[in-house]
């Protein structure tokens, strides 16, 4: 039977309005931005270059992307429609008449659903692999800066013992099938998400210790939904059944964390160092406050510019680190409709087909662009304070 | 500066030590000794077998045992073959000794490769030498474009020509290797048919043909990120004082771009080159990958994929070593080019 195909205007013109829900999202939001945006502090002054424009576009397309692809997507990621195999853009699905708009790949699915799915596994991902690489590094960068000596000497020689690995190796040792029967991702696991529960206890506890009323319900709430978090995702034995994470994807998410938090050490030490030396610490340290309360209320809030910035290169950077991890088919499910899986099937073919390449890298791309010039906005932005 | 030097070559030595250890640590876990035992025997062998054939490579021993032999600082033991009795080679293909002797990396006897069936040096370093090439080429086109746009870039900041490649550079930065390739594979080999897509003829003998994508492929990822060092940098010494008075002096802008600020802005982005090249291997492996070429990526890719223990290990010794030489390197030049530096 004769595949049909539509032509490459109706192409883009079905793709764009394929896309509607992000396009009402994008208006809501960004018009509500542009309105409000003398009072919506750093991230007001984003509005006023292009290129803060063009970033925080970009970074909420794939936002909403990823929130609606349900809606979005045409057909489901892994459905295999067999008379579909290898269609070029534009072809359309017999049964259902709806539209393979970037064409199907050797597995017979659709490109642009695969696409869209991708968004999702990685804009979960990313940010919050790199939420906890932040905390572990601010946990441990800030008292090796603050205090030095032996502390410093310990910590900077495990951070560069981990800057040391390639992160390739790092991650054929570390994201392999044989490393699910034993106990170190766990173990793993169990230690880094211990970082946010120990740093928010701790950030309360300086700030509130002398008001008990606050203290006891901040960190009652700390304990409560960290604990909640931490069981579901360290043992997955959450008692609700909501917090669950697969044991391949825990592990890429441990091998991500442990890859990429030395880097927000070696950043926050030097911060910290540097900022050490101002009035302010030597003012609080007069006052009488404890070490903690100075590292976490007086200087890691002056420490927030360049972290903030970090942190947008820094997801862009996990973006291209969950790439590398599906381009070499470490992790993540061989059906898995993420971005870097979906380039390393569609690369192998490229001889033949070129149709499957495309979307899955200029997505890529797309999303790690709108980062970079979201930070190099952000950069801008703060220097000008 | 020699005590500094000195230093930092001990704790290198203690790095790659536990570094080494933790390797020989992840790759000598059960399931992966179980796959190893699993691919050199034949088709369909029990658990006992499987389990024999490891006890009998000498795969069951003590770990800091069989740790301290690889490293050389305990002798190596012959393997007694099961059916007569006497010692044998653990691997025929390697020309193991028959008497316990001191055969570790120390010694230079990097171990036996399992999955290429030689001795992991004869794998190596022709592995390496192919790598270099490509690295040569690599930075051969890396640093001179990404210096030059990063120094037009950082000469008039806020100009047309800073911004158009301040976001060409951020563009760069935002392209890893396996995004670059596919797109570069499309437009150079598929639609313009110009250069090859495959770069496993390199190995008989490079020609622009089979090597420029890879090249190109590697080098595009670092351009963008040592452009904006280098901008940076220049940006930073044009609002010098030394440069204002020497406009003021009289001296055109090109003599003052070329005599005084070059030389300055120039010893950042050395520290940035140096400290890309652990990116870099990353990149190689990526590209060899993608390119089929056979270099040091490639082997570390199917050392890795096979578990091949001794060959895994060699990789993870040459690539931690580049690491921290180049970081070495970074530093005492560093000091080395900056008079400040070297003073305190």
């Amino acid at each position: 039977m004769q595949t049909e195909y539509i032509n490459a205007f109706d192409i883009i013109v079905g793709v764009l309005w394929r896309f509607w829900p992000v396009w009402i999202a994008l208006i809501l939001v960004m018009g509500a931005s542009f309105t409000y945006k003398k009072r919506l502090g750093l991230y007001g002054q984003l509005f006023d270059s292009g290129v803060g424009i063009a970033g925080v576009f970009i970074c909420l397309f794939w936002l909403f992307t990823a929130i609606f692809a349900s809606t979005i997507s045409p057909f489901d990621p892994l459905a295999q429609v067999s008379v579909m195999k290898d269609t070029l853009p534009g072809a359309i699905e017999p049964t259902s008449k709806l539209i393979y708009y970037f064409g199907g790949d050797k597995l017979a699915r659709d490109v642009f659903s695969r696409m869209v799915y991708g968004s999702q596994i990685v804009l979960i991902i990313a940010p919050a692999a790199t939420g906890f690489a932040l905390m572990v590094g601010i946990t441990l960068g800030l008292p090796a800066g603050y205090y030095g000596g032996k502390i410093d000497t310990l910590l900077s020689f495990l951070a560069n013992l981990v800057l040391a690995f390639p992160v390739i190796l790092l991650f054929y040792l570390l994201v392999t099938p044989g490393i699910m029967d034993t106990p170190i991702p766990y173990a793993m696991a169990g230690l880094f998400f211990l970082f946010p529960i120990i740093f928010f206890s701790v950030l309360f506890w300086t700030r509130f210790k002398n008001r008990p009323d606050r203290l006891y319900i901040l960190l009652g709430i700390t304990l409560v939904v960290g604990g909640w978090i931490y069981v579901g995702l360290v043992f997955d034995k959450d008692p609700l059944h909501i917090v669950h994470i697969d044991p391949n994807q825990l592990n890429i998410f441990v091998a991500v964390v442990f890859a990429s938090s030395p880097g927000v050490f070696r950043i926050v030490r030097g911060l910290t160092m540097d900022i050490k030396t101002r009035d302010y610490v030597a003012a609080a340290q007069t006052r009488g406050e404890s070490p903690w309360y100075i590292m976490l209320w007086e200087i890691l809030p002056n420490a927030r510019g360049p972290l903030i910035v970090d942190a947008c290169l820094r997801i862009g950077y996990t973006t291209i680190l969950l790439g590398t991890l599906g381009y070499f088919g470490l992790g993540l499910a061989p059906e898995s409709p993420d971005w870097g899986t979906a380039i390393k099937d569609a690369s192998r073919l490229l001889r033949s087909f070129i149709h499957p390449a495309l979307p899955p890298t200029i997505a890529l791309m797309s999303f790690v662009l709108g980062l970079n010039l979201l930070a190099d906005s952000l950069r801008e932005q703060s220097m000008k304070d | 500066m020699l005590s500094f030097i000195l230093r930092r070559l001990g704790t290198m030595a203690l790095t790659m030590l536990c570094l080494t250890l933790i390797v020989f640590f992840l790759i000598n876990l059960g399931p992966n000794l179980k796959k190893l035992a699993i691919s050199q025997t034949e088709m369909h062998t029990s658990a006992e077998q499987l389990e024999s054939w490891l006890v009998n490579h000498g795969y069951r021993q003590n770990f800091f045992v069989r740790y301290g032999q690889w490293l050389g600082v305990l002798p190596k033991q012959p393997i007694t073959d099961p059916a007569t009795g006497k010692p044998a080679q653990r691997f025929s293909f390697c020309n193991d000794p028959l008497v316990p002797t001191f055969s570790g990396v120390l010694q230079g006897d990097f171990g036996c490769s399992t999955k290429f069936k030689t001795t992991v040096a004869s794998k190596l370093f022709p592995a390496l030498g192919a790598t270099g090439l490509l690295m040569f080429w690599v930075l051969a086109l890396m640093v001179p474009i990404s210096l030059l746009i990063g120094i037009l870039a950082g000469m008039r900041e806020g100009s047309r020509t800073d911004r158009t490649l301040s976001v060409a550079s951020i563009a760069s930065t935002a392209t890893p290797e396996y995004v670059s390739g596919v797109i570069f594979t499309v437009i150079f080999a598929s639609w313009l048919g110009w250069l090859n897509g495959s770069a496993a003829s390199a190995s008989q003998g490079l020609t622009f043909y089979n090597f420029t994508l890879p090249v190109m492929t590697l080098a595009i990822y670092g351009i963008g990120y040592i452009a904006r060092m280098t901008r940076a940098s220049m940006v930073e010494v044009m609002t010098q004082q030394y440069i204002r008075t020497a406009r003021l002096k009289g001296l055109s802008f090109g003599s003052v771009v070329v005599k005084h600020a070059l030389r300055n802005a120039l010893i950042a982005p050395f520290t940035v080159i140096m400290l890309q090249f652990p990116w870099l291997l990353t990149g190689v492996v990526i590209v060899e990958v993608m390119f089929r070429y056979q270099g040091f990526g490639y082997t570390l890719v199917e050392a890795a994929g096979n578990n091949d223990i001794d060959l895994l290990l060699g990789c993870s010794l040459v690539s931690v070593f580049i690491v921290l030489i180049t970081q070495l390197i970074s530093d005492v030049g560093y000091a080395f080019l900056n008079p400040r530096i070297r003073v305190q």
